[in-house]
């Protein structure tokens, strides 16, 4: 089973989020789930949303609180949010911004993750250039992809394009082929300097 | 076929398969994306006939519904929590009068303190109004059981309520493998009325029963539900039949054949403590679950036969009867009613409060070695609660618990839920 | 009298040149020493109406009162994001029992303070639109009829908000609500339903019963004032845009309030006894379109496949709330 946990605000398609991840599993033919944190929040308040996908049967209903990856939507979130409550040394994380990972003033609080797991991708930029609109849920997950190779970009990509019909939709799947190949990129960077 | 897709547009999906004739409507969380999607398909043309009011309470909702339904139509609406009770004195009327009603019920907490989130106190506060309820482990299920619920509610004349857990299963997006309209129409014949307001054969109903006659009313009532007993089971053998499905029934055993312990529980939870219970089944132990489908008409027999080599009981329950205890609890113990059995009673997840495997699992463990209590609160924070006993004991203006149980609460583990 | 005491300055934005008018003409949200009755850091998104018009109401009703007010809130946006976890915004004694009881629990209040002898300290009940004239109807008739001393104040945004916009009786006709999609023939939601509740209030004879928008700010803080110096039954509707519900940009709340009131979309008037003693005349006339075009609600009726026709339903209703309240200044009524 992979579980993620994805954290925004009111607004930024944080839910959606969720559902088109597991939507593309399921197109993988897996076993998907997603749901949101269920509050009654407002738009800019801080929402959770969870997906899991596993290639059996999916009965648990408890929420993600020991998460393989964390999506972090809204960068102002740090700090403010117990952002990665439960989130193994192996796990991931990828967080809108277009700052660098190691800018973000988390100390030695990452030591023990694997750096090749800890990214950031300027998905608002990205979503702005797009869609023109600051909407970085499609684009993260694009990133989520290459990050993590759980799910194939073309998942990805089928699933944006039948979430959002027509024109949006195309606008979208490019923000989320950016977004890919801008993780993918840094990936490979962060590989050849570690073998170096 | 099998879809990616939201619990409540399964449900509405569903719902619109059963041709409902009236669909009444007003909204509360978590009910509202049911009766959205339903609204939009009515709007759109693609259910018709079908009338979609939108009226101005629940009160309303059943009302209309009762209507409709006297009037010869099937009729459908949604609700939850604060919902429920407001149209409560209806739907006593709509079960007392015999009509054939499906409603779906997303189970929600019940206020003061006003939460949104998920437990079973909605459906526990309606157990004696003469509904049948019916819980969903998943949103296969869910969808599934109201196909079952227009079935048995129209050859009984008995509302039926499928009680679904709000968010959790309601605002989860997940596979579900969507019925077709030919099955449906099969397994489904038209609504044939057993009594109805027809210009032709006028008759009336509603009217008053003294004391000569009314406690033959409830005993009839409750015959019909015992009735159900019966065909509960057989519509689900019938839909398993052409579907494949284990949808539906009055109980759901799992893993209880040499059981030592086993657990008792309603709705999605179920799918927690079968992981749990695996879990400690690698471990060596000796424990199994059984779900209860049918909470009203409560399967005595069954619940009995299935516990019956058990040495211990423990019931998981989302709601409780404050000042007294477990609700579920109470009916389990009557069904087995022998005094070997160490029946216990777990409250948890009340108003949404997250069931983790962990604690479930230490359950177990306590469970295991005779430790549990009667009667225990998963995951409770007496220190929360002791301190705000100290506060009541020291001062008289100590001020609205609610709000001085949250603020201890968020000072011990700042923002924890955010 | 006339509810345009003070002629202010107008800027592009509609915006008001406070400071340009004498200390004591002033709106109780110009001086610093207003009450905050609710204060910030509540969560409302950006924008909304119903906060804004809730902070004008009761800071002027703390000032007409002396600080002397009790509140009674319904289930609904304003009870929820006032009151998040695990703060309140509240500064005044405020009491939220259910969705649709607030008139009845105001009754209560109200009869407690007759019994303790607090004849100072008074009532003010508040509900969305959803609370008062759906399932609140029951409950706000019988609270009239008694004409308990009790001001109640509705903020309408024309929807169900706080459960996601869903339509309640108070949603205009063409409207896109949840439960009435911009779909088939008659997208939106049914022209020839829907409950005009200031008439209805009327109707109970009760001492005093205006309308007003957060737009204007020195109109709705007067028709405050002016309902505490009433004794008895008193009814406030205040139009407040959800820029959610509406699809309207939060930065355009205020404007598109006025727009509502300057189309004759929703007029502006207050009566006593039944009997209407003042409107709020148009000065700027303008086509219901430009009220419309701004919210997405409506988006159905322009761009690709427009409905002029539906348009047009919408601005002769329009016309008639001009007709019936004359909303017309006298000189624009001679030239037109
Ligand atoms: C008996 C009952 N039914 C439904 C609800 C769910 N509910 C809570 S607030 C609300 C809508 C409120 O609408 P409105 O009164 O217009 O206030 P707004 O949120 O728009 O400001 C609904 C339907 C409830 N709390 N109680
Ligand atoms: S949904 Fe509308 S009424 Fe509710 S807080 Fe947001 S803007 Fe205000
Ligand atoms: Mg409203």
């Amino acid at each position: 089973m992979f579980q993620v946990r994805i954290h925004g605000r009111g607004g930024q398609g944080v839910v959606t989020a969720a559902e088109i991840l597991s939507v593309a599993a399921f197109d993988e033919g897996r076993h998907a789930q997603a749901f949101p944190s269920f509050g009654s929040e407002r738009t800019g308040a801080p929402v959770v949303s969870f997906c899991r996908f596993d290639d059996r049967v999916i009965r648990t209903r408890e929420p993600v609180m020991e998460p393989d990856a964390v999506i972090i939507q809204d960068v102002t979130l740090i700090h403010q949010v117990d952002l990665f409550s439960g989130l193994s040394p192996d796990g991931y994380v990828l967080i809108n911004t277009s700052n660098s990972f190691s800018d973000l003033g988390f100390g030695d609080f990452f030591d023990q993750y694997h750096t090749e797991r800890l990214m950031t991708c300027p998905a608002t930029d990205i979503a702005l250039e797009h869609l023109g609109r600051p909407l970085p849920n499609a684009a993260l997950l694009g990133g989520f992809a290459a990050l993590t190779g759980e799910i194939a970009w073309d998942s990805i990509d089928k699933a944006v394009r039948e979430h959002f019909a027509g024109p949006v939709g195309e606008r979208n799947a490019a923000a989320v082929r950016a977004a890919f190949d801008y993780v993918a990129s840094k990936v490979k960077e962060v590989a050849r300097a570690s073998t170096n | 076929m099998l879809r990616q897709i939201e619990g409540s547009k399964a449900i509405a999906e569903t719902v619109a398969l059963c041709r409902p004739e009236v669909v009444c409507a007003y909204p509360i969380s978590p009910q509202t994306h049911i009766i959205e999607a339903v609204g939009a398909m009515v709007k759109a043309g693609t259910l018709a006939p079908c009338e979609f009011i939108n009226v101005e309470s629940e009160f309303a909702a059943m009302s209309v519904a009762i209507g409709a339904s006297a009037t010869g139509a099937r009729a459908y609406t949604a609700t939850a929590s604060q919902g429920l009770l407001f149209m409560m004195e209806a739907v006593y009327n709509a079960a007392g009068l015999g009509l054939p009603i499906v409603m779906t019920l997303a189970n929600r907490a019940i206020g003061a303190p006003i939460n949104i989130w998920n437990d079973h106190s909605d459906a526990m506060a309606v157990r004696d109004s003469g509904w049948i309820q019916l819980f969903a482990e998943t949103n296969q299920e869910a969808s599934d059981l109201h196909v079952q619920a227009f079935r048995l509610a129209e050859e009984l004349s008995v509302p039926v309520m499928v009680c679904v857990d709000g968010f959790i299963l309601t605002h989860a997006v997940e596979g579900v493998d969507l019925l077709d309209q030919s099955f449906v129409d099969s397994f489904l014949p038209p609504y044939e009325p057993r009594q109805m307001l027809d210009t032709k054969a006028p008759v009336s109903i509603g009217a008053m029963v003294g004391p000569e006659a009314f406690e033959e009313v409830r005993y009839l009532a409750h015959l019909r539900q015992l009735d159900a007993l019966e065909r509960i089971p057989e519509i689900a053998r019938e839909f398993f039949e052409s579907t494949g499905r284990e949808s539906g029934g009055l109980v759901r055993p799992y893993r209880t054949e040499d059981a030592e312990t086993v657990v008792v529980a309603m709705g999605s939870v179920l799918g927690t403590i079968k992981d749990a219970v695996d879990a400690r089944r690698d471990l060596g132990e000796r424990v199994g679950v059984l779900g209860v489908t049918s909470f009203r008409p409560f399967p005595s027999d069954a619940v009995r036969d299935a516990l019956a080599h058990a040495r211990q009981v423990v019931v998981i329950e989302k709601a409780f009867s404050i000042g007294a205890g477990g609700v579920l609890s109470t009916d389990i113990a009557i069904a087995i009613h022998h005094e070997q059995t160490l029946l216990r009673t777990v409250v948890a997840g009340l108003g949404g409060r997250a069931i983790t495997q962990r604690s479930l699992e230490k359950v177990l463990d306590h469970a295991s070695r005779d430790e549990l209590a009667a009667l225990t609160f998963l995951d409770l924070d007496q220190g929360a609660v002791d301190r705000e006993r100290a506060r009541m004991h020291a001062t008289r203006r100590s001020g609205p618990s609610a709000e001085n149980l949250l603020r201890d609460r968020s000072a011990v583990s700042p923002r924890a839920h955010a | 009298m006339t509810s345009q005491r003070v002629h202010f300055y107008q800027v592009g934005s509609f915006a008001v040149g406070n400071r340009l008018l004498d200390e004591d003409e002033r709106t109780v949200q110009a001086h610093s020493d207003r009450t905050n009755s609710i204060d910030s850091g509540h969560r409302a998104c950006q924008g909304c109406g119903e906060a804004l018009g809730a902070r004008y109401a009761l800071d002027a009703a703390m000032r007409a009162t002396n600080g002397q007010i009790v509140a009674v809130n319904a289930t609904g946006c304003l009870e929820v994001f006032s009151t998040p976890y695990p703060e309140t915004s509240w500064r005044i004694p405020w009491l939220h029992s259910l969705f649709g009881n607030a008139p009845a629990v105001a009754t209560g209040v109200a009869a407690a303070l007759r019994a303790k002898g607090q004849k100072d300290v008074r009532v003010v009940a508040q509900a969305g639109d959803g609370g008062t004239v759906d399932i609140g109807f029951g409950c706000l008739s019988g609270m009239f009829e008694r004409n308990d001393d009790v001001l109640f104040i509705c903020y309408d945004n024309e929807g169900y908000m706080n459960t996601g916009v869903q339509r309640s009786a108070a949603t205009p006709p063409a409207a896109r609500t949840a439960t009435t999609e911009a779909v088939g023939p008659e997208p939106g939601n049914t022209f020839g339903q829907g409950k005009d509740l200031p008439r209805i209030a009327m109707a109970h004879n009760i001492p005093y019963v205006a309308t007003a928008t957060v737009a204007d700010l020195h109109d709705l803080e007067r028709k405050v004032e002016r309902a505490m110096e009433f004794r008895g039954a008193r009814y406030l509707h205040i139009l407040v845009p959800c820029p959610l519900g509406w699809g309207s940009a939060s930065a355009e709340t205020i404007l598109i309030a006025r727009l509502a009131q300057e189309s004759g979309m929703f007029p502006v008037f207050e009566a006593e006894h039944g009997v209407v003693t003042s409107v709020s005349h148009i000065r700027r006339p303008v086509p219901v379109e430009q009220y419309l075009s701004r919210q997405r609600r409506f988006a159905h009726l322009f761009g690709a496949n427009p409905r002029p026709d539906i348009v047009a339903h919408l601005q002769s209703m329009a016309e008639e709330n001009i007709a019936r309240y004359g909303l017309l200044q006298p000189e624009m009524e001679r030239s037109s």
